[in-house]
């Protein structure tokens, strides 16, 4: 992830002060269920696909993500051992987008989604009750006073990481300005509200400075919570007693079983997807 | 020279908004024209010249059998267009024709115009998603129409269906063509209808010789806006039809979002020259500079 020098475009064998992305945040992603409507342990990723949510699940539009959840689902099926979710052949991506135009056809989803917001309204109105989701939306479901569980699965997490990149048209003031917010940034105060939200921040000492000792212990340390859990917006997430779905740090981050990334036939699976869409 | 001189003065005027015009609408027409000739990697656009872009939107098309992704997309979106079209030229003439012919005075045409801008109110999506309570699995309509007994199950397609996404244009756009119809209407010489009358027409006969010819302008003006905004459009198929429905915009909001810019562009400019000729065709119908 370094550089040679601040405009290479190779990258560096050894570690230089040159960094392509400065790391923010990350997490492992799985599928958000409502325990009250489905009344049944979840397991498996397969369980998206499953005909006995047909009409009621949901995956995400965004195609670099949706289609490793799509492959994580098919995996789960036992249709296709990957040996690299996050740089499938064509083969591969041909099978998995096969495999969602089928589902699609036969109605299995309700909606995809590609705002967070719809993901939430989905999960709330109860039009969905498996679907992908982000950490912070089965929060935001949760603060409505809705069941919402982030479903740990036997096969893993899907996990991301993001960053910021500096352009390289930011020089002089400007990039001191960037630099400074970039170390403000890291500083702890984002960090522990991203932390809060369900996300890892990039730089857990310094967040963990702003965080109480009891958020940290339910957030990171997978211990039942001493008291309320709120929301960065001050609302109730959990009550006393509660665990993080997934647990400590170490078990979700340990738990991984693919990385998002950009694969060598992006171009081709964008095409793809837009077929999945299209169908 | 002497002509030229004279024009000067209206040359000058036009020249503000032609200077706009062209920095900002042709300037960057001609760079979405120019860069879908170009080729792009996963960072970077690469400028080039080749037809490739063009060729990868159409793959597949040549071949029989299942339809290609393009074509499904546009018979889609044509679908879409016609419907909305109908609907809203339906609905929109019905209303103008009400405000025109029977609400007689000034301020109450106002208040009813007023209350018809309702719908824009409130943000786009901010509109589209207060739909889902209401039309929802457990929405208002279903709680309603299974507290009356009429249905057992929750009706599915009310939402994120085809249905949604025509009721959502109606409600949305029926306004565009409420508005130049209600504007030709004004313009028709209330002798005229008198006379078809004073002839022995029927309301009908008059509605349909006299009416509709003489709104033909507005119906035209109307149906250009709602054609190139449904051909366009991905937030509302989007949401309303559960992001399950492929409409152009959609395919090329991907492509953008991926940096795929040189095939966005090319299927932007596709989709350009195939509303420019639905517009051309409507145009045809009727000289609307004549008519203003």
């Amino acid at each position: 992830m370094y550089l040679t020098k601040p405009d290479a475009k190779t990258f560096s064998a050894e570690p230089t002060q040159f960094m392509t992305l400065i790391p923010t945040v990350y997490n492992a992603d799985t599928l958000g269920i409502r325990p009250d409507l489905i009344k049944r342990p979840i397991e498996s990723w397969k369980e998206l696909l499953n005909p006995e949510f047909k009409g009621k699940t949901a995956i995400l539009n965004i195609p670099s993500i949706g289609i490793m959840d799509a492959a994580m689902v098919v995996e789960a099926m036992g249709i296709h051992k990957y040996p690299d979710k996050g740089n499938m052949t064509k083969a591969e991506i041909d099978l998995t987008i096969k495999t969602l135009i089928e589902a699609k056809k036969a109605g299995q989803f309700r909606a995809l989604w590609k705002d967070f917001n719809e993901s939430v309204n989905l999960m709330a109105s109860g039009e969905v009750v498996i679907q992908s989701m982000w950490s912070p939306a089965v929060t935001a479901v949760r603060t409505k006073g809705i069941d919402c569980v982030f479903q740990p699965l036997k096969e893993g997490y899907r996990a991301w990481a993001a960053g910021f990149g500096v352009p390289k048209s930011v020089t002089g003031k400007k990039a001191d300005g960037v630099y400074e917010f970039i170390n403000w940034f890291l500083d702890g105060w984002a960090g522990a509200y991203l932390n809060r939200q369900g996300y890892y921040s990039a730089v857990l000492e310094t967040a963990k400075a702003k965080m109480e000792a009891y958020e940290w212990a339910y957030w990171m340390e997978g211990k039942a919570a001493t008291q309320d859990i709120k929301s960065p917006n001050g609302d109730l997430l959990a009550k006393a007693g509660a665990v993080r779905d997934g647990g400590s740090y170490e078990t979700r981050m340990g738990g991984i079983a693919c990385w998002n990334a950009i694969m060598d036939e992006n171009a081709y699976m964008v095409q793809k997807w837009n077929e999945f869409v299209a169908a | 020279m002497r002509n030229t001189a004279r024009h000067l003065p209206a040359w000058l005027q036009a020249l503000p908004f032609s200077a706009v015009f062209v920095v900002f609408f042709i300037v960057p027409l001609l760079l979405v024209l120019a860069v879908s000739f170009w080729r792009a990697s996963d960072y970077e656009l690469i400028p080039a010249f080749t037809g490739q872009n063009y060729l990868d939107v159409f793959t597949g098309c040549a071949i029989g059998g299942e339809l290609c992704v393009t074509f499904k997309t546009y018979l889609s979106t044509f679908k879409f267009c016609f419907l909305v079209w109908a609907i809203t030229l339906l609905t929109g003439f019905t209303v103008a024709y009400f405000l025109a012919f029977h609400v007689r005075s000034t301020g109450m045409q106002t208040l009813l115009f007023v209350i018809c801008t309702v719908p824009f109110w409130t943000s786009n999506v901010i509109r589209m998603i207060s739909w889902v309570p209401l039309l929802g699995r457990n929405g208002l309509i279903n709680q309603a129409l299974q507290s009356v007994g009429v249905i057992d199950a929750p009706l599915e397609w009310l939402l994120f269906s085809d249905f949604a996404v025509v009721l959502a244009f109606v409600h949305l756009y029926t306004m565009f063509m409420i508005v130049p119809i209600f504007n030709s209407m004004m313009r028709i010489d209330r002798a005229l209808i008198e006379a078809a009358e004073d002839a022995g027409a029927t309301g009908w006969q008059t509605l349909w010789n006299v009416i509709v010819p003489l709104s033909r302008t507005g119906i035209i003006i109307g149906s250009i806006f709602v054609v190139t905004i449904v051909m366009g459009d991905f937030v509302t198929i989007g949401v309303m039809g559960g992001q399950q429905i492929a409409s152009v915009g959609k395919i090329i909001q991907v492509q953008t979002s991926y940096l795929q810019f040189p095939m966005a562009a090319a299927n932007a400019v596709i989709l350009l020259a195939i509303t420019m000729m639905m517009v051309w065709g409507l145009t045809r119908l009727v000289d609307i500079r004549k008519e203003l």
